[in-house]
């Protein structure tokens, strides 16, 4: 068994206005582990990760860090680390100044500050700002102090709240590639909260999906994305999102409007008479031959490497990706489906059936 | 453009003149003989009485007790005008921080009865407060001179506004950083408004170096007396056949003018920044 860092249990929060932000979350993080929380805006996030920090308090349930149960400690005494989405570097004080404030509040001796600093200043490449003021830094160096000052600290866990999205799309992906690696490089646990989706895909090593405070998946990136466990979590991670269709079920065929879609080879037998049928978008082809279910074009997006079919199935839309090489299909034309693809969810409850 | 600025350049030495006009003739005039000053009104030009003038005005002792000088009165201006000033920043600090980091039961209540209390100036509080100094035996003192002025509805309003304007995730960083309330007061808040407190102390400054109806209530020992309130002790002397020693007079002025010119001047880089911008 891996050890674990972090273990969430039962996390409730409710304001005292009596809104639930987030509601009864378990999650692990183990040592070394990347965990990135992913979900639209309001989804608890943020709140689940200022709770882990200290920021908000705990309602109910259990925050246990390093072995022990951080619930009630303040932010500086819970070996946590955190970089926040504006960075909230101190304006008024040095690049070196930022990063050892917190350690000489700890009362560190002056040398092991000093060697704390350099040592992050160098791993960050930021030795030759030290004795500028954050406002003379561009973003991408601000970024980095701020992650100086969460390294500086050796903690047990890193929080990032969205840190690349005051960036510019440039400088994101490079900052995000660079995260990775540090991590990789200091091999300390870490919980990164984004709303981007690809974000959370190429960074994280297990992604909790959130939605309205709940989860709704956990899972590597590979298990999100291939096999998701609702339609929220299929229509919320990959881009353009999984095709998403409302079918009924007659005679172990899925029907809409008239046209027959495959279902999965593992769901002959008892399936309700509606259900959501789902497809992501690069795993249908056009057929050549005129075989296939009928598919109308509407709008076609060039991509560069890929183009996007906007078209309808039925009356129901369906968006396909085929790779730009392919020759450009006319406008009415057919699907070749492997049923090995399709995901079924349950039309009341979004679940994976 | 060129034309543009040339006349930007005129306006601005017409306005500078205006005002400047008649400081100019108050100084050059206090450098003629009272005699003279008398006879023929303001004057332009250089009197030649300059030193002996002012060099009376500084060390000459008077008053009731013989024992009053110039010097003596500057240094009470000085001393009620910092301690305004500071006073009042150190309190409304205090007050707004209170206000804006910290849950109280009746918190925004309490912040609305200071800023209500702007309704009240000195003028019409002036015999409660009177009374109070009185009973306290604050009266000839300098704590009775600033104490009972140092609460700053408008003070309070600005920093209360500034601290606002202060990012909750710097607060959240400090915290994580180990800084409790006291130092995040000191380590963050105190340097982070320090163009505010540099214009609030210019303009404090000013307001308390001029005070003069406090003073006269509260100092009636010759020893506490203050430079504004001196000129007018210089002119009291007009009884029959004496010539009141204009030049004196206008020598003090001049002297009680020099203080808040130069505060402004020292700190006016600030005192414009800590106006228009507001650094995060």
């Amino acid at each position: 068994m891996t050890e674990k860092t972090l273990v969430l249990t039962d996390v409730v929060k409710r304001y005292p206005n009596g809104a639930l932000a987030v509601d009864r979350v378990n999650v692990d993080v183990n040592a070394g582990e990347l965990v990135v929380f992913v979900g639209p805006s309001g989804c608890g996030k943020s709140t689940l990760l200022r709770m882990v920090a200290g920021l908000e308090t705990v309602t109910d349930g259990s925050i246990e860090l390093a072995g022990r149960v951080v619930n009630d400690l303040e932010p500086a005494e819970r070996d946590i680390a955190m970089v926040f989405q504006n960075y909230a570097l101190y304006p008024h004080m040095s690049v070196r100044k930022n990063l050892s404030y917190g350690l000489k509040n700890r009362g560190l001796p002056a040398d092991e500050i000093n060697r704390r600093v350099e040592e992050a200043a160098e791993i960050l490449e930021i030795g030759a700002f030290l004795d500028r003021k954050p406002s003379q830094l561009s973003g991408g160096q601000r970024q980095r102090v701020a992650m100086g000052r969460a390294i500086v600290r050796h903690p047990a866990i890193f929080l990032f709240d969205e840190p690349l999205s005051n960036l510019d799309a440039r400088l994101r992906n490079r900052m995000r590639v660079e995260i990775r690696k540090l991590q990789r490089r200091l091999n300390t646990a870490m919980i990164y909260v984004t709303h981007d989706q690809v974000e959370a895909m190429t960074l994280a090593d297990r992604i909790v999906v959130l939605n309205g405070g709940r989860v709704e998946q956990i899972g590597s990136p590979a298990e999100v994305y291939g096999d998701p466990a609702s339609t929220f979590v299929a229509s919320f991670i990959g881009a353009p999102p999984m095709n998403l269709i409302e079918v009924g079920i007659e005679a172990g065929r899925a029907m809409r409007d008239g046209v027959a879609l495959p279902l999965p080879p593992s769901h002959d037998g008892a399936l309700p008479a509606k259900a959501i049928w789902g497809l992501r978008p690069e795993r249908a082809r056009v057929g050549d031959d005129g075989n296939g279910i009928p598919f109308t074009i509407d709008v076609v997006e060039e991509l560069g490497a890929s183009r996007l079919l906007h078209g309808r199935i039925g009356g129901a839309e369906f968006t396909l990706q085929q790779d730009a090489s392919a020759p450009p299909p006319s406008q009415a034309t057919t699907l070749l489906i492997d049923p090995r693809d399709v995901h079924l969810f349950d039309a009341e409850t979004g679940k994976a059936l | 453009m060129k034309r543009d600025r040339l006349r930007d350049h005129i306006v601005l030495i017409l306005g500078a003149i205006l005002m400047m006009g008649p400081i100019i003739v108050a100084f050059t005039t206090s450098t003629f003989d009272p005699v003279e000053i008398h006879r023929e009104g303001m004057k332009l030009g250089w009197g030649g009485n300059f030193l002996e003038t002012y060099k009376e005005v500084l060390f000459q002792k008077g008053g009731f007790s013989g024992e009053v000088t110039g010097a003596l009165m500057t240094m009470n201006s000085l001393i009620l005008g910092i301690g305004f000033a500071v006073g009042k920043i150190v309190v409304s600090m205090l007050a707004a921080y209170a206000i804006v980091y910290f849950r109280f039961p009746l918190g925004s209540f309490f912040f609305w009865v200071i800023f209500s209390t702007l309704l009240l100036p000195l003028e019409v509080r002036i015999l409660p407060s009177y009374e109070v100094v009185q009973q306290l035996g604050l009266l000839n003192t300098y704590t009775g001179l600033i104490l009972p002025l140092i609460a700053s509805a408008t003070g309070t309003f600005y920093f209360r506004q500034f601290f606002r304007s202060v990012p909750d995730e710097l607060l959240e960083a400090a915290r994580i950083d180990g800084a409790g309330p006291l130092r995040f007061f000191i380590d963050f808040l105190v340097p982070l408004s320090r163009t505010m407190i540099a214009a609030i102390f210019i303009i404090m400054f000013v307001v308390g170096w001029n005070q003069y109806l406090w003073p006269i209530l509260i100092t009636t020992d010759e020893h506490y007396f203050t430079l504004v309130r001196g000129i007018k002790q210089v002119l009291q002397t007009y009884i029959g056949a004496n010539i009141p020693d204009y030049n004196e007079a206008l020598a003090m002025a001049i002297l009680a003018m020099l203080p808040p010119g130069l505060v402004v001047i020292v700190f006016q880089r600030m005192f414009i920044k800590g106006l228009v911008e507001s650094e995060k």
